[in-house]
């Protein structure tokens, strides 16, 4: 669905506007440090695009979240740090994550809370795991604290539920493409996340929307003699062939977006395909200002953008 | 390759793959989620009907619309046969992974009262749904028994959607490497009467674990592995037979992507860990490929269209480049995923019009797949 790919946008655009952010990664290696042309990220953080104070650009960071990194800086904050080690090195964690559904959410969750506490970035951007994942990763604070009635995972579970019942503090933004099966997916996971999470919900991105272009109804060699120029040989077929595939795509994509916005009471935030090579810093600025656009013109309530 | 041409007459990489439908009996669909494995799972399983084979797919969470056209609405764990125009048989199964894993549990304990305990078991609950693996794992158990029986002459597995997309080969050592764990041992140790007294540094592990997951689940474990006790050599014994047919030459692994780079770079993981398993990658289907309007260079195209900035035919240049574009990537991410298949086949799958909602969906995408017009 391009999740990284928005989490990567989302950040840059929040960048450009002043604030300092801050991407985290869960699911190991996500093609993000790709597109910044870095190795793998590890559990500190590193620097993807300086802060510019001058220019008004906040700056990029990011790094990567394992429950086992998060079980140790858990259990050494909570003074157990003699037991920490041994647990995750005997494979117990592996063991309790068994026993208990979730824990491995919630450690993970746990943390990025503390990171949002420790106020080291004005915005986190969470790149969570993907749909099917998504509902009960978000949900195992509100298992876990029925679960486990007593001890540290309980108050974690806790802390937890007070960050992501906070619209202020913590907001879902779904990521889909304008095509049937995501977007009926994005739509179930949509229901079940208010339901069952009851996570406040913010615009939903829909990602590879195809860019309008001028001339796609046009007959090419009508519209080269207007332009006062000749095709080759074979080129006028070529032309009312692709142009044709992409009025196509286009129809299809509007259905789906008029479905989705039928289907699912939250605006839109629309990112071009982008046909160009492959992602890089510069096609991450084309597609955050695409976000910003959107942002701009979404309707009321104000989406506070400033921090 | 001209789009309006679509299907004609069968490559010979069709053949190969259909070669692979007609002979096999078990043919495993991998790759990441979202490159139409699940289709092309209940393709091949048709081809087979078509041919004249019972074949049987299983599937796992298909979407609801794919479901809808095999008819598979409402059904669990056990086949149910959809009929259609062909010779042979169509069946469908939708992986009910701890239903799968409670017959498990009853075909290998001791008495109904072991059962019975196990199934009851909080623990249990928990691992028999969410163990990590579980769903892999009981995918293979589900292939072995519909393999081993005779109704069926084909098995066509759509492997779950994992990260790792190797965990279902690892799956089933998975679950008995659990119960080799040392925290298992220490907890068995006094209800064998091996040692009464477990020594003080395993004492204060258990103290530990409990302390960090809260007591009630501590016990629900400690019961699930007293219950649990004496089954190990039975479920340790049948992975090592699933392990053994996955790596068995009547099994074909089919690797299905997209052309995008990150399926691409994923399948070429799998490829390089099934080849470190010494498993060949039998054919590599790659569903969602934009077509190719044409031979001129994708920069040639822009340059044109940027020099008619603005007019109609300006904007038809720029569309026919930014398509001439995407499918040279596409061909550039493909070609060393292609090399390393090789000499496996490689079939391309168009971009289709909308997705498969029915029997006609499924039999179109069998179409390109096999190459008839």
């Amino acid at each position: 669905m391009g999740k990284t790919t928005v989490s990567a946008t989302l950040a840059r655009a929040a960048a450009h506007q002043g604030l300092s952010t801050l991407i985290v990664e869960v699911e190991g290696k996500s093609g993000l440090s790709a597109m910044y042309g870095e190795p793998a990220f590890s559990y500190d953080e590193v620097t993807l695009a300086a802060a510019d104070p001058d220019a008004g650009f906040g700056g990029v960071r990011a790094r990567t979240l394992t429950p086992d990194d998060a079980l140790l800086d858990y259990l050494e904050n909570a003074g157990m740090s003699r037991i920490s080690r041994r647990l995750v090195a005997s494979g117990a964690l592996d063991m309790v994550a068994t026993a208990v559904p979730g824990i491995r959410d919630i450690l993970v969750l746990g943390k990025v809370r503390s990171i949002e506490q420790a106020r080291s970035a004005d915005l986190v951007v969470l790149d969570a795991p993907a749909a099917g994942h998504a509902i009960s990763f978000l949900q195992s604070a509100s298992g876990l604290a029925d679960a486990v009635r007593l001890g540290p995972i309980n108050s974690q579970a806790k802390d937890v539920l007070a960050m992501l019942d906070d619209p202020e503090r913590c907001q879902v933004l779904l990521v889909t493409l304008p095509e049937e099966t995501p977007v009926n997916e994005l739509v179930d996971t949509a229901y079940q996340l208010e339901d069952r999470v009851g996570v406040s919900l913010g615009p939903v991105v829909v990602n590879g929307c195809y860019p309008e272009l001028p001339g796609l109804d046009a007959d090419p060699a009508a519209a080269a003699a207007e332009a006062d120029t000749s095709l080759r040989r074979g080129e006028a077929a070529a032309l009312a062939a692709a142009a044709e595939f992409r009025r196509d795509r286009m129809a299809l994509q509007a259905e789906q977006l008029t479905r989705l916005n039928d289907a699912l009471p939250l605006p839109q935030l629309r990112l071009p395909y982008l046909f160009d090579a492959e992602l890089g810093p510069n096609q991450l600025d084309e597609l955050a200002a695409a976000l910003l656009a959107g942002i701009e013109d979404l309707p009321a309530p104000h989406v506070e953008v400033e921090p | 390759m001209s789009p309006a041409k679509g299907a004609s007459a069968a490559s010979s990489e069709q053949a190969e793959l259909a070669a692979l439908v007609h002979d096999r009996s078990i043919v495993i669909c991998s790759g990441s989620g979202g490159v139409g494995k699940t289709t092309t799972a209940a393709v091949l399983a048709m081809e087979a009907a078509a041919a004249g084979r019972r074949a049987v797919v299983v599937t796992i969470d298909p979407a609801k619309r794919l479901a809808d056209a095999l008819g598979l609405d409402g059904i669990g764990n056990a086949p149910k046969q959809i009929d259609g125009p062909w010779s042979g048989e169509l069946w469908a199964v939708m992986l009910d992974t701890k239903s799968t894993f409670d017959d498990l549990v009853t075909q290998y304990s001791a008495d109904p009262e072991q059962a019975e305990r196990i199934l009851a078991n909080r623990f249990y609950k928990n691992i028999s749904g969410a163990l990590s693996g579980t769903q892999e794992y009981m995918a293979m158990e589900k292939l072995y028994a519909l393999h081993a029986d005779e109704a069926f002459d084909l098995v066509v597995v759509d492997t779950p959607p994992s990260r790792n997309a190797l965990d279902f080969l690892e799956a089933p050592r998975r679950l008995t490497r659990f119960l080799d764990h040392r925290l298992y041992r220490v907890l068995m140790a006094p209800t064998r009467g091996v040692m009464k007294a477990v020594n003080v540094a395993a004492q204060a592990f258990v103290r530990s674990v409990s302390k960090v997951v809260g007591g009630e689940v501590f016990d629900d474990a400690v019961a699930f592995f007293q219950a649990f006790d004496g089954m190990e050599a039975g479920f340790k014994e049948r992975a090592e037979l699933v392990l053994d047919l996955l790596t068995s030459p009547v099994t074909a692994f089919v690797l299905v992507a997209s052309p995008s780079r990150d399926t691409v770079d994923e399948a070429r993981f799998f490829a390089d860990k099934l080849a470190e398993a010494d498993i060949p990658v039998s054919a590599l289907i790659v569903n969602r490929m934009h077509p190719r309007f044409t031979d001129a260079l994708p920069e040639s195209l822009r340059a044109r269209s940027d020099t008619l900035d603005g007019t109609d035919i300006g904007g038809l240049y720029r569309n026919l480049a930014d398509f001439a574009l995407v499918a040279a990537r596409e061909e550039e991410h493909l070609a060393g995923l292609a090399e390393q298949v090789a000499p496996s086949p490689v079939i391309r799958v168009p971009f289709l019009r909308s997705d498969v909602h029915d029997l006609d969906g499924l039999r179109l995408v069998g179409d390109h797949l096999f190459g008839r017009s």
